[in-house]
């Protein structure tokens, strides 16, 4: 899972000595070596996967690797990035949501219509988003209810969705074909950019935050006597992070900026991540989905973990769709349909999110999104078909998926699966 | 109903768990008739019986998992009503099933820790500081020195190790009763020594330890008491010295029944 943590040895720090220190580095390396090597791959696999995907469009079109293509890149992702995010919580549990797409489709047309000016409503565009996002909680919890209260498989109640919800948007839209957004707000969303000074601040923060975070952790389990990380390792992931947003801050710079968008998408990374690894809610997702009648034994209400689960993810897809609007700038009958669906399960399996329930994260959401963000971004530079670009995201995910059961199987053998 | 009460062990202190006439039955199927039951402070109570006797039945009322039809459930000589897992967690009553009900994907801490994490400050934040200290402390109390780390999957460790995981969990919550399905079954003979060890460890630090086992040999090294079930009825309670395993094998294939099945009226 922290395969972002690997440091570059320094055989310095491995001689602190004094209380509990844990494994040196040097161990710290050898351990990811070792679990990288029994099937444990974390992002490694996705990493590589993205650096192969940059060499060969860069060969191929000059273009890819620059400022305005990865804004671009960054925005044409963020729609399936939220809805893959909320796909992770319910592919923990070993269950599917088949109705993101056309859910995502119900949030931006209620977005759409309620800002529609000269409109029934003609509402500012943050209530509007809430309302959007309270739709897609309901729209969730109901899918929940079906499950757990009936007992319908979630593929079923969600193929249901699929059509249903479509028909929502068809009905919804009704004979205005299409509605173009007019909330300033709701556009800027994907469309707006911050300054570069706050941009900055922002990452200055989120260090600042992290590593303090780190430490005070590491003084916590210190003073418990317990084996904490060696310094070097703790600095090595707090620099990663420093270094990964100042790339992205600077190259985003040099072309129109950090969008809004980013920073959303940031803020929602961090939330699920600690929502799914901080909290009692988050333990208790992967219990059910690791095993479930061994959560129930525990007093966990599974039901009730199901129902949350599939809420969030029905929420973060009607926000999904409002990001996809405001990129669009327009909702029409068409709106979550397409590829949106398939795509953003793809990606949170792509990123490493087992279909099998109880393995994966929110970060694999946002990797599996910038890999499928990036193979139809750079198809579409190279002026290729639908066509190829179907065929060529398809192998991807077969592939992912391949590496996912691979995993699986070096973990079986070696006694960890 | 019991054919040969072969008379408590003289001095036996009161039941901490009891259970009278207690029955339960899944549509048709009488699982459990007028079973009586009980265990006390530092008592090793072995429950045997062929398979479908009711004995995981039986464990699974009185860990709140099944209600039970008809009876009592005493709880340090008060009735009790055991409505759900968490309640019986609240008595001070733990369950080590046999499939042990650990969660492969989570390490050592968070499967002790499970349903019952500790959190901490405004936000509820997951304390795992202290649940990784007092996981490691409880191990430690059991004399559990194989699991090299707790921070380890469950799904590395061996059959043993995972027993042992189970079993520490169970016993880390002030628990007065723990009730063991099957602790051996699926182990080897240098594993199945550390679990018996760790049963007798428990009922030295006066846990009531109720012991579900098919392993005759397992059950007379242990068990203080010794309660036969067959067809979902008590037929005989016996003392470890008073006994020799014949006895008790007669007792779980022909044990004598107080109702035939199959010979009772129709209930209206």
């Amino acid at each position: 899972m922290s395969a972002t943590a690997p440091a570059p040895t320094d055989p310095t720090a491995a001689a602190v000595a004094g209380v509990p220190e844990g494994d040196s580095v040097a161990d710290h390396v050898r351990a990811w070596w070792t679990g990288v090597r029994g099937g444990d791959f974390g992002s490694l696999p996705i990493v590589v996967g993205l650096v192969i995907i940059a060499v060969i469009f860069q060969t191929q079109n000059s273009n890819f690797l620059t400022a305005g293509n990865f804004v671009n890149l960054v925005v044409q992702a963020a729609a399936i990035t939220t809805i893959a995010m909320g796909i992770v919580f319910v592919l923990l549990l070993g269950e599917i949501d088949l109705s993101v797409g056309f859910v995502s489709g119900v949030g931006g047309v209620i977005a759409a219509l309620l800002t529609l000016q000269g409109g029934a409503w003609e509402w500012a565009g943050f209530p509007a988003i809430v309302v959007a996002l309270l739709a897609g909680l309901a729209i969730g919890t109901l899918h929940g209810l079906l499950i757990t209260k009936l007992g319908i498989p979630s593929f079923v109640v969600t193929l249901a969705g699929l059509l249903a919800w479509n028909g929502a948007v068809l009905l919804l839209i009704g004979s205005r074909g299409t509605v173009v957004i007019q909330s300033k707000l709701i556009v800027n969303l994907a469309n707006g950019f911050i300054s570069e000074g706050v941009a900055w601040l922002l990452l200055v923060a989120c260090v600042v935050i992290y590593a303090g975070g780190l430490l005070w952790q590491r003084m916590q389990r210190r003073k418990a006597d317990l084996p904490s990380d060696p310094p070097a390792v703790l600095a090595a992931r707090v620099a990663l992070i420093a270094i990964i947003g100042a790339v992205v801050i600077y190259v985003m710079n040099k072309d129109r900026g950090v969008p809004y968008i980013l920073i959303v998408l940031a803020v929602l990374y961090i939330a699920w991540t600690h929502v799914l690894t901080r909290t009692t809610f988050g333990r208790h997702v992967y219990a059910v989905g690791g095993n479930k009648e061994a959560a129930r034994r525990a007093g966990i209400n599974v039901d009730r973990i199901y129902i949350a689960c599939f809420a969030i993810c029905s929420m973060m897809a009607t926000f999904g769709g409002v990001v996809l609007a405001s990129r669009l700038s327009s909702v029409d009958t068409g709106a979550g349909g397409g590829t949106i669906l398939l795509y953003s399960i793809a990606a949170a399996v792509i990123g490493g999110t087992s279909l099998f329930g109880g393995r994966g994260n929110i970060k694999s959401a946002v990797l599996g999104a910038l890999v499928i963000a990036s193979i139809d971004n750079g198809l579409g530079l190279l002026g290729l078909s639908s066509g190829t670009k179907f065929v060529i995201t398809g192998l991807v995910l077969l592939a992912a998926v391949t590496v996912d059961s691979l995993s699986r199987r070096g973990l079986e053998s070696s006694g960890r699966g | 109903m019991s054919s040969t009460e072969t008379g408590r062990p003289s001095g036996r202190p009161d039941p901490v768990l009891e259970l009278r006439d207690v029955s339960k039955s899944f549509g048709a199927v009488q699982a459990l008739f007028e079973v009586d039951f009980s265990v006390s402070h530092g008592e090793v109570v072995a429950l045997v019986g062929d398979n479908g006797a009711g004995k995981s039945t039986l464990i699974k009322c009185i860990a709140g998992i099944y209600p039970i039809d008809g009876g009592e459930v005493l709880f340090e000589g008060k009735p009790v009503h055991i409505g759900g897992p968490k309640s019986a967690a609240a008595l001070g009553i733990e369950v080590v099933y046999q499939d042990l009900a650990l969660a492969d994907n989570l390490d050592v801490v968070q499967n002790m820790f499970l349903g019952r994490e500790e959190t901490t400050g405004v936000l509820h934040t997951l304390n795992e500081t202290d649940m990784e200290k007092r996981a490691s402390e409880t191990l430690a109390s059991l004399s559990v020195t194989t699991i090299r780390s707790v921070r380890q999957l469950v799904a590395s460790l061996s059959g043993g190790q995972r027993q042992s995981v189970a079993v520490a969990k169970a016993v880390m919550w002030n628990s007065k009763v723990v009730i063991l399905d099957e602790p051996t079954a699926a182990l080897g003979v240098a594993q199945t020594r550390q679990v018996l060890d760790l049963v007798k460890r428990l009922r030295d630090q006066g846990l009531a330890v109720v012991l579900v086992s098919h392993n005759l040999h397992d059950v007379f090294e242990v068990a203080d008491t010794i309660t036969v079930i067959r067809l979902g009825q008590n037929v005989a309670r016996f003392a470890r010295g008073q006994v020799t395993q014949t006895q008790v094998v007669e007792a779980i294939t022909a044990g004598k029944l107080a109702k035939v099945p199959g010979q009772e009226e129709v209930p209206a």
